[in-house]
């Protein structure tokens, strides 16, 4: 009998996970609980730091999976995890011989900082609503006006101890680079702010493109937090922050605040831990087994992670994670046979 | 008038709604590497005539792209143009033209 191994997800590291398993001749299930595969980054327009479409990624990835044959459950979700079997919430228990827990994370729900009125006033946006306007093909403002002036907020959603996210969720940074660039592409006689707390450029490419953001972009990087955001006369929005590098405090009036919005700990983590050995980080994150060779195991035996359920991520780690679950899934499968 | 020795104080935030950032732009348009500068210090750190006066450069250069103009002239004479600061910029700015530039463009303020 051949073994089967469920995959919690169908985001990039669930895909990536399913393909490497087939190409081990293991079967695999994806559970997935919205209607179609590709996770967040169906939202999402383009990759920073290269400006590669989302879709280039993503329908080559789906044209595999389907390719190959993989068994995908669309609106299924998982209520609880075992090393042998998946619980969905519509109370059927699915079997399986391993279990690859890919479920991604949450955006940061932009509301929670107040401060900054997102749903309050109607310019201000978060990062995820800049994406789904470049895939509209419609950045504009309510009135339909081109924006003068933007304001990127930095970290809003991460490193803040009062919303309970003391993480960096590292990939915002670059997005919100990789955005004021888009922005300044689109108005060009816009002026684009960054305001920040730490730019953080972990990953190939992100320097040059920040260094690039600063020289040929023109694109303002104030140090500093944005404390509040309040409606003017003219229906702009007034920004302060202290400008930490010269000592004083800041004010300007913007048509849009951009707020960059972090990632939290997807909402399924907490169900998922509740089987027993499976625990989150303090972040509410799933813990992996280790940080170094078991980076995709979880603490018991048959369930795996891949992918931004253990912690920030960007695209290409994510789907090598998924990659690396599936070789770690073969192995343990090959040792119980 | 009897004079109460009360005063307003005016308001140090720096206002981008009413800076005049038009020398500013000059500026950058002139050497847009300063646009990358990442505040790390080290000119500052370097600096001959910093240690010995209060002049920070990092600081004249920040204000002046955010249209700070005043005094910015006269802090910039204090650079002795030793250029110790252009060694060890991390960014590779010419921070010695910079400070040429800044006294060329903001010598009526």
């Amino acid at each position: 009998m051949s073994k089967k191994v469920i995959i919690v997800g169908g985001g990039v590291a669930g895909m990536q996970a399913a393909l490497s398993l087939k190409g081990q001749g293991i079967d695999s299930v994806i559970v997935e609980k919205s209607d179609r595969l590709g996770g967040k980054l169906c939202d999402w327009h383009k990759l920073f730091p290269t400006f590669t479409p989302a879709s280039e990624v993503l329908g080559p990835l789906k044209e595999a999976v389907e390719r190959a044959g993989v068994e995908v459950r669309t609106g299924a979700e998982a209520e609880r995890i075992a090393p042998d079997s998946v619980l969905l919430k519509s109370g059927e228990r699915l079997s399986a011989d391993a279990v690859v827990v890919c479920s991604g994370f949450d955006l940061f729900d932009a509301r929670i900082k107040e401060e900054y009125g997102y749903g309050i006033y109607d310019n201000v946006y978060t990062t995820a609503d800049i994406e789904r306007m470049m895939n509209e093909g419609a950045v504009a403002l309510p009135g339909g006006h081109a924006p003068r002036r933007i304001a990127f907020l930095h970290c809003v959603g991460s490193r803040d101890e009062k919303v309970g996210q003391r993480h960096c969720s590292r990939v915002c940074c670059i997005t919100g680079v990789k955005q004021a660039m888009e922005m300044k592409t689109l108005f060009p006689q816009c002026e684009v702010y960054n305001f920040y707390m730490d730019i953080r450029m972990f990953g190939p490419g992100y320097e040059e493109l920040y260094r690039q953001a600063q020289e040929e972009y023109n694109i303002h990087f104030v140090r500093g937090r944005i404390s509040e955001a309040s409606p003017t006369f003219d229906g702009r929005l007034q920004i302060k922050a202290e400008d930490t590098l010269v000592g004083r405090p800041l004010k300007m009036s913007v048509d849009m605040l951009v707020l960059i919005i972090g990632m939290r700990a997807g909402e399924s983590n907490g169900r998922f831990a509740q089987c027993p050995g499976v625990g989150c980080a303090s972040n509410g994150f799933l813990a992996p087994a280790d940080l170094f060779s078991g980076s995709v195991l979880s603490p018991v035996e048959g369930v795996f992670y891949a992918g931004t359920v253990t912690a920030p991520k960007n695209v290409g780690e994510s789907m090598s994670e998924g990659a690396y679950a599936a070789l770690r899934v073969a192995e343990y499968l090959g040792a119980r046979s | 008038m009897i004079q109460w020795g009360y005063t307003i104080n005016q308001p140090r935030a720096v206002n981008l709604d009413r800076n005049d950032l038009t020398a500013a732009r000059r500026i950058i348009r002139q050497m847009p590497e300063l646009q990358a500068c990442i505040a790390c210090g080290s000119c500052t750190a370097t600096c001959t005539a910093g240690n010995l006066t209060q002049f920070n450069f990092r600081k004249v250069h920040t204000l002046v792209r955010r249209g700070e103009y005043e005094g910015a002239y006269e802090e910039m004479n204090k650079c002795m143009l030793c250029g110790k600061c252009r060694l060890v910029c991390p960014r590779g700015i010419n921070t010695r033209g910079v400070v040429m530039l800044i006294k060329r463009e903001l010598g009526e303020y």
